[in-house]
């Protein structure tokens, strides 16, 4: 019944679950439905949605990234810090391609390893993330720097949509949404219209049908590394912009919440499958019940929890459902059994 | 040189050495392509023919030997340089994209080969219904490839292969799973390939088959290069010699079961919509019973009905004597019933597990000990027989299911099933895919089953394979039984016709 409505990752299930979400939020607490609301969340899920692009793309090519986050404020820490010593104000974009190279360079490290050595994606970048921010505080910095740029600040402060209401809250849409939608467009398009997309989908696939079928599959892995390094730190920068600090502590230990975004918006932990519409859909739903268990007072430890328990739900509707389409199959791996 | 009125081969491979660990797949192995020419690569299950062909599309490094295109020297080929030089692979496993759609695949390596930066759906849409309306095929374009049966798989990596302007096309078992029309479009499309001068490879273990489509013929047992020559100097019998390097007796050999009053297996008035009607038939404990019939004409269904994978809507079906309800795959097994499925290739077997762990994992229960614990004695006895009895060609039963070729990775299969004892044994095209000497092996196993007081049912299109060893045979035709055939009824010709007619 349900069938037309799915799509082929589940995103109108997930779209509806959504609406149904904010409905029910709506009417147990009216506050929650309004353009406050609303222009809040999508400021929240600036950083979350660019991370969760890495991670999509990561996991479409049958691999696993939970470094990102270390990679991210690695970049925008030691960016931020370059402007700072140097005592020179380079602007927003100058920092964010600063901050991309050296997310590029991490994520080499990580493809390097990955797909030179063959070794498992969990471990190496479980790996790479200590490293990662080892190293940060050890040789770039372990201060927290009050206050970064002054190009970032005036940034920090730049609403596309202000309204400003006597009675209400006002309510105020981020700049930084507009990078944001354009990177999201990106990354759809590279994934659908690209041979490299479409090769991170066959690699996910099949990797050694990949090889077979021509695919320079080590250099797309890495590829694959280096882009969500660069997502990364291009996140990081914008966490550090709308944060108007600079803390090496931070952001590590976030990752759950956007692979869980991204495994709910339909991407199979197993590869090959995922969308960037299911992934902006899963950030959405993530940010909005981070957002309305917090109106409703509920405490951090269980937003953690909250999230903890829709990802388990998200993997475990995916496993359901690959057991039902391999029933067959399934059947004859049962076969005398 | 006695070959110098030949034109250059397209491809040539020379004294090819290849070994896994200790085994030598491939032990100076020569073979050569000439434009228009189809040549036929023969031999026993594990003999490398794979291993060659991989050889070939770069896939794997030769340990030593040559490979020459055009006549000249490849130093290190990769799967790339192997494509951008012109040559196509089918493979045994397919190497498709379980998550693409059909047309993606078909279109795909086409696109790497051109080096293309941006992709179209829309355009890969047309161009693989192009090449699907040229082979006569229906193939849904926009369907998952992992949503497909194994003869819509199959059909989509030939059309991959073909898509490409190839010079070289390498068949590696391209008709397991396809049907008479269908091979026979292949095989028209073989010859329009050969007029266009392309130089193919082709792997079969259906002799007939290889012979009536092949030019020339390369002949490897044990990796070793055995004889290569020119097709109209071999037949059934020669290539079966050089193949085995034996005689294969496929004569009809059985033994009449004494027919008791009592039926083993008793099967009434069987219903499923749009798949069978009205199946009624009886089978014996010692009896080998034949189900015949096109592709598509029910025979499999009734099998999967009788095995609870698709239960059938009405009829009743008796063991012993006592009526079983088979709503699914565990009541059957319960009630004594083993099934070889059709497509086995890919289904069914843990590739990373041994030998032993994937014949026993089916049968664990009847290897407990008093205290519910596993006999491991008993297991290893039993993996260990079947592992001999199946000859199945790897280094130990320990050796795992994926470093074992096509042919024996089946062999594992069946063994699982029969570890299991079932009172009836169903076995789908149980010698698909597997080679002419094996195959008489596998019949020999089946009747020793028989012997042994189990009914044995065989689905097969192979009319040399059931007159070998059927007491009956069941004809179906669109889902009813139409015929049954015994004794001296029992011959090709007739199996042939009564499908068709
Ligand atoms: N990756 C591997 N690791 C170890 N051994 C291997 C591997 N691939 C193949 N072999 C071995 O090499 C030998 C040749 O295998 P190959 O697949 O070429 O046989 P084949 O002639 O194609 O047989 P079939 O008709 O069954 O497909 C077999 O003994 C097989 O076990
Ligand atoms: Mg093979």
């Amino acid at each position: 019944m349900l069938a037309g409505l799915r799509g082929s990752n589940n995103e109108g299930v997930l779209a509806l679950v959504l609406v149904v979400i904010v409905v029910a939020i709506s009417i147990l607490n009216p506050v929650f439905f309004s353009l406050t609301t609303m222009f809040s969340i999508m400021r929240g899920s600036i950083v979350p949605l660019i991370f969760a692009l890495g991670v999509l793309i990561v996991i479409i090519s049958g691999g696993i990234d939970v470094s990102f986050a270390a990679i991210a404020i690695f970049s925008a820490y030691t960016a931020v810090k370059i402007a700072q010593d140097g005592n020179f104000d380079p602007g927003l974009i100058v920092i964010t391609l600063m901050a991309a190279c050296f997310g590029a360079l991490l994520g080499l490290v990580n493809g390097a390893v990955i797909a030179n050595f063959r070794l498992p994606t969990l471990i190496v970048t479980l790996g790479t993330q200590g490293l990662f921010r080892g190293v940060l505080i050890a040789y770039v910095g372990s201060k927290y720097i009050a206050n970064p740029p002054m190009s970032l600040d005036e940034v920090a402060k730049t609403n596309i949509i202000s309204i400003v209401n006597e009675q209400e809250r006002g309510a105020f849409l981020h700049v930084l949404v507009v990078p944001v939608i354009i990177l999201t467009i990106l990354v759809a398009w590279m994934l659908k219209r690209t041979m490299f997309g479409r090769a991170i989908f066959a690699i996910g696939g099949d990797d050694e049908a990949a090889r077979r079928a021509g695919f320079p599959v080590v250099r797309i892995q890495m590829m694959v590394y280096i882009l969500v390094g660069v997502l990364a730190a291009v996140a990081g920068v914008f966490h550090v912009t709308l944060g108007r600090n600079a803390n090496p502590q931070d952001l590590v230990g976030n990752e759950l919440d956007v692979i869980a975004a991204v495994v709910l918006g339909g991407a199979s932990v197993f590869g090959g499958r995922g969308s960037v519409l299911g992934t902006v859909l899963g950030v959405l739903l993530i940010q909005v019940i981070n957002n309305s268990l917090l109106l409703a007072g509920v405490p951090t430890a269980w937003q953690r929890a909250a999230v903890g328990v829709l990802l388990i739900v998200g993997v475990g509707i995916q496993a359901l459902s690959a057991k039902r389409k391999t029933k067959r199959s399934f059947v004859t791996a049962q076969l005398g059994a | 040189m006695a070959k110098a009125y030949r034109a250059l081969p397209v491809l040539e491979v020379k004294n090819i050495v290849k070994t896994y660990g200790g085994v030598k797949a491939l032990d100076e192995v020569s073979m050569a392509l000439t434009a228009g020419n189809v040549h036929c690569l023969a031999g026993e299950n594990g003999c490398g023919k794979s291993t060659l062909i991989k050889i070939i599309s770069g896939v794997e490094q030769p340990d030593s030997g040559s490979i020459y295109i055009d006549g000249k020297l490849q130093e290190k080929l990769s799967p790339f340089s192997s494509i951008m030089a012109g040559i196509q692979v089918i493979y045994q496993d397919f190497s498709l994209f379980p998550n693409l759609s059909v047309a993606e695949n078909i279109t795909i390596t086409s696109q790497v080969a051109i080096r293309a930066k941006l992709f179209s759906a829309s355009k890969a849409k047309i161009a693989a219904a192009t090449i699907i309306k040229e082979l006569g095929l229906t193939l849904d374009l926009s369907a998952k490839v992992e949503a497909l049966s194994v003869a819509d798989k199959q059909l989509t990596a030939i059309c991959r292969a073909l898509i490409n302007d190839a010079r070289v096309i390498v068949m590696d078992e391209p008709t397991t799973a396809l049907t008479h029309t269908e091979v026979d479009y292949l095989f028209d499309v073989v010859r329009k390939l050969r007029e266009r001068g392309v130089a193919l490879v082709f792997v079969s273990h259906k002799l007939e088959e290889s012979l009536q489509v092949s030019q020339d013929v390369t002949i490897l047992r044990n990796g070793k290069h055995i004889i290569s020559g020119i097709a109209s100097e071999f037949d059934r019998k020669s290539l079966t010699q050089y193949i085995t390097g034996r005689d294969v007796s496929e004569a009809r050999e059985i033994t009449s079961p004494v027919m008791t009053a009592k039926p083993l297996m008793e099967v009434s008035h069987l219903c499923s919509s749009g798949a069978f009607n009205d199946v009624s038939f009886t089978l014996h404990s010692g009896e080998i019973l034949g189900i015949t019939g096109l592709l598509g004409s029910g025979r499999t269904e009734i099998a999967e009905a009788l095995f609870g994978v698709r239960p059938a809507e009405s009829g009743t079906i008796e063991i012993d004597g006592q009526a079983i309800r088979v709503r699914t795959i565990r009541d059957a097994i319960k009630a004594g019933i083993g099934y070889l499925p059709e497509d086995r290739l890919t289904q069914g077997l843990f590739l990373d597990k041994s030998v032993g762990d994937n014949i026993i994992a089916g049968s664990l229960d009847k290897h407990r000990s008093a205290f519910g614990l596993l006999d491991g004695e008993g297991i290893s006895k039993t993996t260990q027989s079947m592992f001999d009895r199946l000859k199945i060609k790897a280094k130990s039963v320990s050796a795992p299911v994926r470093s074992l070729s096509g042919g024996n990775a089946q062999r594992v299969v069946l063994g699982k099933l029969l570890a299991n004892q079932p009172k009836v044994l169903i076995l789908n095209g149980p010698t698909v895919g597997v080679d002419i000497g094996s195959k008489e092996q596998i019949l020999e196993i089946l009747r020793n089953e028989a012997n042994l007081g189990r009914g044995v049912i065989v689905i097969s299109d192979d009319s040399l394979e059931l007159v070998s060893v059927c007491n009956r045979v069941l004809v179906v035709r669109q889902g009813e039984i139409v015929d049954t055939l015994t004794g001296s009824q029992i011959t090709a010709t007739n199996i042939q016709e009564m499908t068709t007619a």
